[in-house]
């Protein structure tokens, strides 16, 4: 048997896919830090940084053995000793061309980003220390396995159906997942003190769309780079992924100017996020007038579901529910309805006979309803866990002062800031 | 009339207003502000305990009648204590004003207040 050969062609792009995706890390701490109070910008945007810190060490420690070791459990997870710290790949190269330290450390950054997008929903309100416990029992026993149960070779919803059920790059894994564990920590640990006369109040804007533009470059390696490769597939994906958040964002822009006669600078972040999470799942399998369809509708839903959220009183924060949750479910769901001819007879040959869109769609969902289901019952119980133990929530007086002081003692603006 | 001036800490801020709320007083400009007084407050920076020069806080100013003005000082004073008082809750200022004028109707004096 032949070595497997380095492509370096792949490999440098896989490379430059895994730095732009840990971009988008501080992304989301620029886009979540300028939506929320003075007080709280440090204490927000360290969420993202924490989840660098704590789920960097964690993957290469036992995450990635967990997610891509051998199905363990009865399927339940990964397993594989020799991955611990990475040991066993020291001189690997993949069938795909490329190191597997490159790819280990490419999936790596989707695993530190997943519970930081979780922080909008409770943001202004926890303690530091809880939320670092949550993010680690999170990623070991929600992301982990569900990783494992989509993108790993043996996992039983990379196998469901004739050729799988499709999440290109994080539909359900990343996107599901976070948006519903979301819901359930902000429903169970109650809304901020003064919601909703409070509702938001961002301290500045600018960083938001700073952050919303880093996110948006950054998802090209988050989408391209689940390709693996550097060829024609990457070039698909890169495309629908630009061509979705440009759909998403015009369509809150026509929303809110029909709505409110005005179209606002959050619109447009909120259109192009909405856009990027519905296409996530579909950029592998979707044309561009699909990802133009899947772009308008997920900004519809996203922001439908918002405008019910204020109806229902419920306080996810920074609406990590209605951006992630809604969009994501939309594109996992929809993209159905827009997968290119050539797939779906590639399905048809795989089963040996026919293959429908209806029976993709019945994959689909079972995958979205596996993934809602599994992360809100373990979400619900760590946040319970770690609510009756180390308390969850900051006492009255920490959350009056604001996170910056009470939990870090620092300032984010200093005083510069006396408006 | 007079012109009150509360300098308090900012953690206090939402209690003071809802206790003022309450007794009919909504009418106030409330500001961000940095002084010094007799309070050391501490900050991190890279691992080491720096006390800054000057420590943020809320100012509150309220123009009123001079039959209110014992009511609203109180109030402020008792809710913006912490516990039985400590160093650094703040001052209360009280000044003569001399006119007030509402700039849409030009009325002034007490009834502009």
């Amino acid at each position: 048997m032949n070595p497997i050969l380095n492509d370096s062609g792949t490999t440098a792009w896989m490379l430059t896919s895994t730095a732009l995706v840990l971009l988008m890390v501080p992304g989301l701490a620029l886009f979540y830090g300028g939506l929320v109070r003075t007080k709280n910008v440090l204490g927000t945007m360290m969420h993202s940084f924490a989840a660098m810190a704590i789920i960097g060490v964690l993957w290469a420690v036992c995450g990635y053995a967990l997610s891509f070791g051998k199905s363990a459990l009865g399927g339940w997870i990964g397993w594989d000793p020799s991955l611990l710290f990475l040991k066993g790949i020291d001189e690997t190269i993949m069938p795909a061309g490329i190191p597997e330290y490159v790819f280990a450390m490419f999936q790596g950054k989707f695993a530190i980003i997943t519970p930081a997008l979780i922080a909008g929903a409770f943001a202004e309100r926890v303690r530091f220390r809880s939320y670092c416990v949550f993010i680690t029992l999170w990623c070991l026993l929600v992301y982990c396995p569900l990783c494992h149960w989509v993108w790993a070779s043996d996992g039983f919803l990379f196998n469901a159906g004739a050729k799988g059920a499709i999440d290109y790059a994080g539909g359900t894994v990343v996107h599901i997942s976070s948006g519903i564990s979301a819901l359930v920590a902000a429903i169970y640990l109650g809304s901020r003190r003064g919601y909703p006369a409070l509702s938001v109040h961002p301290n500045n804007l600018v960083l938001t769309l700073l952050g919303a533009g880093l996110l948006w470059v950054g998802w090209f390696g988050f989408n391209a780079g689940s390709s693996i490769q550097s060829g024609l597939e990457t070039a698909r994906a890169l495309t629908v992924t630009q061509v979705a958040a440009a759909s998403g964002a015009l369509m809150w822009m026509l929303l809110e100017a029909v709505h409110h006669r005005k179209a606002t600078s959050l619109g447009v972040a909120s259109g192009i996020l909405a856009g990027l999470v519905a296409i996530t799942p579909a950029a592998g399998v979707v044309r561009v007038d699909g990802a133009m369809a899947l772009g308008f509708l997920a900004s519809i839903a996203s922001y439908n579901a918002i405008l019910l959220k204020s109806r229902l009183g419920y306080d996810d924060t920074l609406d990590v529910f209605g951006i992630h949750g809604v969009s994501g479910i939309t594109g996992a769901l929809l993209l159905t309805f827009f997968i290119r001819q050539s797939w779906m007879v590639d399905a048809a040959q795989k089963t040996g006979g026919p293959w429908t869109l209806w029976q993709q769609f019945g994959i689909q969902a079972a995958a979205v309803g596996i993934t809602v289901a599994y992360a809100a019952l373990v979400t619900l119980a760590l946040v319970f866990l770690i609510d009756k133990t180390l308390g969850f929530r900051m006492n009255e007086k920490d959350e009056r002062v604001g996170m910056d002081h009470s939990l870090h003692r620092e300032d984010g603006y200093g005083l510069l800031n006396l408006q | 009339m007079k012109l009150i001036t509360a300098i308090i800490q900012m953690d206090k801020l939402d209690e003071v207003r809802e206790a003022l709320a309450a007794i009919q007083i909504t009418r106030i400009t409330v500001s961000r502000a940095a002084g010094r007084g007799r309070q050391a407050d501490e900050e991190l920076h890279r691992g080491q305990v720096v006390i800054p020069d000057l420590i943020p806080k809320m100012r509150i100013e309220i123009a009123c009648k001079d039959e209110d003005l014992e009511k609203i000082c109180g109030t402020i004073a008792g809710t913006a204590r912490h516990g039985q008082g400590k160093i650094g809750d703040g001052k209360i200022f009280v000044t003569e004003l001399l006119k007030c004028i509402r700039i849409r109707t030009r009325e002034s004096g007490a009834e502009a207040i």
